[in-house]
């Protein structure tokens, strides 16, 4: 079997992925889930980068592995006030467990159902030339007005969050 | 001269693809030899760079630095870096141990991969990224991360306080840091930093964008922790925050990942606005060395004057001054690029 740098390249990245990814699950150390869910961050733009999206998977990396797990991790150490060791274990608790494993079938059946029935091309030209290009006159074209709702929004959430943080007495 | 470096990568990949190898193993070995040689100057270099802080910080006190071994006190660093290297390696016992352990090889690690996108001479780029300098400021965003590992796998108040500190200046920074270099960006037209060199042909950005520089070199100064906006280890109140509980190499690591950080900033630093390889005369991977240089002297002069700023302070002048006044620069170079084309002057 002849395999591919591309190939071996990618096989590397989803195994890391998928490790990572199972680490934050099964670790009993929530600081260590949250470092695990870093990697796994990186794995997935690793992909991005092996597919020629090389703007996505900096955006991955400079939004979910440098920003918002750094959020996730100050919001873990803000709210742990017990040993480390036990704050990721698996819950006692039947109904939870239940629960769990019916999302988890639903999901892994929604997911391997829609592989299935998905008729994929064979062969898809790849974009040629400028990608970022494309990317940027699609966002700051076509699609200006979702764009700048989505600021919005966001702006929306960071005024909310300081009036949050700030109480109301300081009107 | 000029082109000695690239004739030896050219040989390389000629010789192993006469080995039988396919182009795209040929390549990828070559990556390998590239990475390895960065590791190798980065290493070097920071044995020079300390002993300069040294010597430069001694001539800013009035003090003569080091001066003992070798010439001008020259084989000082190799002296010690050589009593680091033999020291035990402490791992206290409360430690969260893997990510202590780890900590500051992810740092070293981050900091050396800046190294793939910046143009150390005419086609002397390990990658030629076409979002080189996107890749350049997300890279660098991970090493607050390794920086709250240290600071939390060390069980330590003061770690802890100078981990919380560094992730608080070094996210507050890295926006007029971005902000900042976007200007020259809309000049450039480009995010590939090979693109950005040739565009300063004629003119450096220094000059279509000093107020860009100065705050670009206001929030680097923060990125990378130096004084005066040293607050994440501040040696009166926090020891030496987050990296405390490190001895022997492990404390070097950091050290080394440090000063490759700032080589790393200061060669961004000369690319985006001082025409990066491009000067008369001399090879061009000899221009980029003293342009580096001369920064990071510029660096280390700014550390030893100013005096630390209050931890408050340095955040409301990130988000009360230099945010605004790096907006205010695009919309600026906006209006300006737009006025510009309107005379038929570009």
């Amino acid at each position: 079997m002849d395999i591919s740098l591309a190939d071996l390249a990618f096989i590397i990245l989803a195994g890391f992925t998928l490790l990572t990814a199972l680490g934050v699950v099964l670790f009993k150390n929530i600081v260590h889930s949250a470092i695990m869910l870093v990697f796994s961050f990186l794995g997935v733009a690793g992909i991005y980068f092996t597919m020629h999206a090389g703007f996505l998977g900096l955006v991955q990396i400079l939004v979910y592995a440098g920003a918002i797990s750094v959020l996730i991790i100050f919001a873990i150490m803000l709210v742990m006030n017990q040993d480390p060791e036990k704050t990721n274990l698996p819950s006692p608790n039947i109904p939870n467990i239940m629960a769990g494993t019916y999302l988890t079938i639903l999901l892994v059946g929604a997911l391997v159902g829609s592989i299935w029935f998905t008729s994929f091309p064979e062969k898809v030209a790849p974009v040629s030339g400028d990608e970022l290009g494309l990317l940027t006159g699609l966002m700051l074209g076509d699609y200006v007005i979702p764009l700048e709702l989505a600021a919005l929004l966001l702006l929306v959430a960071v005024v909310g969050a300081i009036i949050l943080a700030r109480g109301a007495e300081h009107k | 001269m000029e082109h000695w470096f690239t004739d030896i990568a050219q040989a390389l990949v000629n010789w192993l693809m006469g080995l039988g190898l396919s182009a795209g193993w040929a390549d990828f070995v070559l990556l390998i030899v590239q990475w390895l040689c960065i590791v190798m100057i980065v290493t070097i270099n920071v044995i020079i760079l300390i002993w300069l802080e040294r010597k430069v910080s001694g001539f800013i006190q009035l003090r003569l630095g080091p001066n003992r071994l070798g010439p001008y006190g020259a084989f000082q660093t190799i002296a010690d870096a050589i009593k680091l290297l033999t020291k035990e390696d402490i791992i206290p016992s409360r430690t969260d141990k893997w990510i202590f352990m780890t900590a500051p090889l992810f740092f070293i690690v981050v900091s050396v991969m800046l190294y793939a996108v910046i143009p150390m001479g005419d086609g002397m780029q390990v990658v030629d990224f076409n979002v080189g300098l996107l890749y350049f400021i997300s890279i660098g965003s991970l090493s607050t991360i390794c920086l709250l590992m240290a600071g939390w796998g060390s069980n330590n108040k003061w770690s802890m306080l100078g981990a919380m500190r560094a992730v608080a200046q070094m996210i507050s920074y890295e926006i007029p840091l971005a902000i900042s270099l976007l200007g020259v960006v809309m000049i450039a037209g480009s995010l590939r930093l090979s693109d950005i060199v040739v565009a300063q042909g004629n003119i450096w950005f220094v000059l279509l964008q000093p107020i860009a520089f100065i705050t670009y070199f206001i929030a680097a100064t923060a990125e990378l922790n130096r004084g005066p906006f040293d607050m994440p280890e501040a040696e009166q109140e926090l020891t030496a925050g987050a990296y405390t509980e490190y001895t022997g190499m492990r404390w070097a690591l950091f050290f080394l990942a440090e000063y490759t950080n700032l080589v790393a900033v200061s060669a961004l630093c000369a690319t985006m606005f001082f025409g990066g390889w491009q000067g008369p005369g001399l090879p061009s991977w000899l221009w980029i060395i003293i342009k580096t240089y001369l920064i990071m002297l510029v660096f280390m002069w700014m550390k030893w004057t100013f005096p630390r700023i209050r931890m408050d302070h340095l955040m409301s002048f990130s988000w009360k001054i230099l945010l605004p006044v790096s907006l205010a620069n695009l919309v600026l170079t906006g209006f300006g690029l737009e006025f510009f084309k309107w005379m038929g002057w570009w």
